[in-house]
């Protein structure tokens, strides 16, 4: 008798705990996933976003970018695209120690458009990719960097 | 003091939300110049921006984000009197929100 009683309250605990560890893994994984942000080179971080899938390059994605960057740690970035229904855009440096910089959801009542500021470590390519109805699409642009922005 | 600013523009076809937040934005690997200890990484993680209560845009970010980091976005269709809210959450658990009023 005593032995089931203890079995049954170790087993309400360990229940518990489950239900727990699962419901902040779950809350964590819906904020932010540190493995989309590791340290790594470009190829691997594509191939973790994007396993299996085919990146068709578009000219449909304009990207306003400066040609040079004078300082590394403000690079000003506009994108507009005319694809249609894109929920999702990414944007990467190829050649920063963690080369996913943001990844934004958008809402259809959104343009298709968003401006914002990042660093770049060195000269080296912008790549915007964005997802539409299951499909990828991607464009990239060099910015060459005069003073880097990175660590410091 | 809040560290968000918003900033709207209603236009012809659509209406411009600008934000622009007071925040570090440390990488991690940034060294302190009178120390030479590293100051530990402290940025932004999610950025939520909304519509009269409808998320608009969920956006993860790294370090790679400038300091003080500055957004804009379009909506399609917004009145004068609607809400736009702008919240955050860091990696070391701070977070906030503001809201702002379309004129």
């Amino acid at each position: 008798m005593r032995s089931t009683r203890r079995d049954f309250i170790n087993k309400m605990l360990i229940l518990a705990g489950y239900t727990i560890s699962l419901s902040i893994s779950k809350l964590s994984a819906a904020n932010w996933l540190a493995s989309d942000f590791r340290h790594q080179a470009i190829n691997t971080t594509l191939a973790e976003l994007f396993p299996d899938k085919t990146l068709q390059t578009s000219d449909k994605i304009h990207l306003k970018l400066p040609r040079t960057a004078e300082n590394g740690s403000v690079v000003p970035i506009t994108i507009t695209s005319s694809i249609e229904n894109i929920d999702t855009v990414y944007i990467l440096s190829e050649k920063n120690p963690v080369p996913l910089i943001a990844k934004f959801s958008l809402n259809p009542d959104l343009e298709t458009f968003i401006g914002a500021r990042f660093k770049m470590k060195e000269t080296c390519d912008v790549i915007v990719i964005v997802k539409a109805e299951e499909q990828y699409y991607q464009t990239r642009q060099k910015v060459k960097v005069t003073l880097g922005g990175c660590g410091g | 003091m809040s560290t968000i600013k918003i900033r709207s523009k209603r236009l012809d076809d659509y209406t411009l939300v600008r934000t622009l937040i007071a925040h570090p934005m440390e990488t991690g690997k940034r060294k302190n110049e009178e120390t030479g200890e590293l100051v530990p990484a402290h940025f932004i993680q999610t950025l939520t921006f909304a519509h009269n209560n409808k998320v608009m845009s969920e956006c993860q970010m790294g370090f790679g984000v400038s300091k003080n980091p500055f957004f804009s976005f379009r909506l399609k269709s917004a009145q004068a009197g609607d809400t736009v809210t702008i919240s955050w959450h860091d990696n070391l658990g701070y977070h906030e929100r503001k809201e702002h009023i379309i004129q």
